[in-house]
């Protein structure tokens, strides 16, 4: 090797050596699917020159059980179902936030849901996004006065003309609602009524899918109707095919929400708490209403300031006020009543 | 002394694959195996030697229907997927110029060459009432109403035959072509017909091509989870699905487990059915 040839080597490694200690921070968030829109996060990486790693999840077991096996540190950030935040601080996973630094009086009151997302007056993590799982249908194909009445949805007249949205909770929730059981006082004793509404559904059903099937369903025309739908199932249809829409029926929906926090070992918590900030912000709201992967109604109402009326007009933002009176949060079971529960649904599965 | 080295060097040869299958199989096998008599107290999970998950697989309908559901598809996917590769590769071996059989084994092969997920979706829109086949058998005046095809078992047996004649014609024509064409005319000299001809000499020697291709879809389709989820439009759920269902919210491993471990069960009793004919040496 000649002398040249060496120095050119030493200078190419030592600049190699700089540019990698000079790379960006980065933070690892473990979220749903909504939170991957790059036009969510690129914002939030340039303004404070970081990479956000992102890895998507499905079923709050799933991620509890990826965080156990993780090293301390590995995660920063954690998007969770609103009715698991207490599984996550019962793991002891979360780390407290600062309330003074959430816009949580911009809230919808509704969905601040303290009960959720603190502990012994501690809060762990705070509501980013929420909507329901409720009744979509195909407007054309159906007779819109039938979808708010859930017997109706499923009787005879429509079977074999929907499909239902593969998750237990919300279903189930549905269930309770038709059966007048409140979603909140699901005992063990009403999975008997639960049960039996959940048969009639289950017959009239042609499938039970998840998000992608039962968007599929109801865009090919397999069915015309989702038992568990939403605004987040057909909002990113609404411009192609307008006549697939959603209603709440007189008996009421489902309310879902997901909440974020920052992980208790995360070595980056300033980072990740503004990452949470951001988040939780208007304009970070807007664009997580707006997601590419599915809309849904943001947290705080001063997002509405950052989003078009054509936006807000897909995501029903003026009636918001009606469905947030006219819903109920999901089931939230203990263990030993989500064991019932789950055991009740496979077992209507396979039926 | 030069046995002793040869037994060495046979070892060190051997070490890699040891090394592979014990880190990579024996090891989780054991986890696994150890996991499935562990039980969870809320989410603190318990090991021992507790039989719940296994009783809970007697006691709850739903899931040992699961396992008779995955038995069925399984049969009828193996026993379809036979049936149509074997005159596929037969066409292929015998009746397709030398020339040409790369070419037609490669067209034979063309689907694996897509994603197994799109693959699945496709079979979706293609059997959806407004789909290609309901469209054809209403122009052709074959029904008046669409029928319901997608979500259906009907669904999910026809996107596991589709993937898994592909891989039965390539182990069946593998035996086919070996086959020295001296066995057809001897039995066509002592006098046996086509019919014949087939039934006594050529099955029978190409039972090792068919058994091991059964096999391997045998193996592959009991435990596959996609395209049952993606076609069957869970209605009804095989013993891959509720596995993910025990793991996606609850996280409940210890039941999880034991079901793998029924999985595998079944799978060795696949493997002792077919051992007699599974001569991977012959392919």
């Amino acid at each position: 090797m000649t002398t040249a040839t060496a120095r050119l080597l030493g200078t190419t490694l030592l600049t190699l050596a700089a540019g990698a200690a000079a790379a960006q921070e980065e933070l690892n968030a473990l979220v749903w699917c909504d939170h991957t829109d790059p036009k969510l996060i690129e914002p939030f990486e340039e303004e404070h020159d970081v990479t956000v790693n992102l890895r998507e999840y499905e079923g709050t077991g799933a991620a509890l059980a990826l965080l156990e096996q993780s090293r301390p540190g590995d995660w920063d950030v954690l998007v969770i179902d609103g009715i698991d935040v207490f599984r996550a601080v019962e793991a002891g996973i979360l780390a407290p936030l600062p309330e003074d630094e959430l816009p949580e009086a911009d809230f919808f009151p509704e969905v601040v849901m303290k009960e959720n997302n603190s502990a012994d007056g501690v809060t762990y993590a705070v509501t980013e996004k929420f909507g329901y799982n409720t009744i979509s249908y195909n407007a054309e194909a159906v007779d819109p006065a039938d979808m708010q009445d859930l017997s109706t949805v499923w009787s005879e007249k429509y079977a074999g003309r929907l499909t239902i949205y593969d998750y237990y909770l919300p279903v189930m929730g549905l269930a309770a609602l038709s059966a007048g059981i409140d979603t909140a006082a699901i005992g063990e004793t009403d999975l008997d009524a639960i049960g039996t509404v959940m048969s009639e559904m289950r017959g009239a059903a042609a499938s039970v899918g998840g998000v992608v099937a039962s968007q599929t369903a109801l865009a090919t025309g397999e069915v015309d109707i989702v038992v568990g739908g939403g605004e987040w199932l057909t909002a990113v249809l609404a411009e192609e095919q307008p006549e697939l829409t959603w209603t709440i029926p007189d008996q009421g929906a489902v309310r879902w929400s997901q909440s974020i926090g920052v992980l208790a070992d995360s070595e980056k918590p300033d980072l990740a708490l503004e990452f949470v900030k951001y988040i939780v912000s208007p304009e970070g709201q807007a664009r997580l209403a707006t997601s590419s992967c599915f809309w849904g109604m943001p947290a705080n109402a001063k997002a509405g300031e950052h989003l078009t009326d054509a936006q807000k007009e897909v995501l029903r933002w003026d009636e918001q006020d009606a469905y947030l009176a006219n819903s109920q949060l999901y089931p939230a079971p203990d263990t030993d009543l989500d064991i019932a529960m789950q055991d009740l649904w496979l077992e209507t599965l396979q039926q | 002394m030069s046995n002793r080295r040869d037994s060495l060097k046979g070892w060190g040869f051997a070490a890699p694959a040891l090394l592979w299958t014990t880190a990579f199989f024996v090891v989780p096998f054991v986890v696994m195996a150890a996991m499935s008599l562990a039980t969870l107290d809320g989410r603190t999970l318990i090991w021992g030697l507790h039989a719940d998950n296994y009783l809970e697989l007697a006691e709850k309908r739903y899931l040992w229907r699961a396992v008779l559901v995955s038995l069925e598809i399984t049969a009828t996917v193996t026993v379809l997927s036979v049936v149509l590769a074997y005159p596929l590769a037969w066409i292929i071996a015998f009746r397709v110029p030398a020339r040409w059989q790369r070419l037609a084994l490669l067209l034979a092969i063309l689907p694996f060459w897509t994603s197994y997920v799109v693959r699945s979706y496709a079979w979706l829109l293609v059997l959806a009432r407004e789909g290609v086949v309901n469209q054809t058998l209403m122009t052709l005046g074959i029904i008046a109403e669409p029928v319901t095809l997608a979500n259906t078992r009907i669904a999910t047996v026809t996107g596991f035959v589709h993937f898994f004649v592909m891989l039965l014609t390539l182990t069946i024509y593998a035996n086919l072509v070996q086959l020295s064409p001296n066995y057809r005319r001897a039995a066509m000299d002592l006098g046996a017909n086509a019919f014949q001809t087939f039934r006594h000499v050529i099955l029978p020697l190409t039972l090792p091509g068919i058994a091991t291709g059964a096999f391997l879809t045998f193996v592959l389709c009991i435990g596959d989870y996609i395209t049952p989820q993606i076609l069957g439009g869970n209605t009804e759920l095989t013993v891959p699905q509720v596995i993910m269902v025990q793991l996606g919210r609850r996280a409940d491993f210890p039941l999880a487990s034991a079901l793998a471990i029924v999985l595998m069960g079944l799978v060795t009793l696949a493997y002792l059915g077919a051992a007699r004919w599974l001569r991977i040496d012959r392919l």
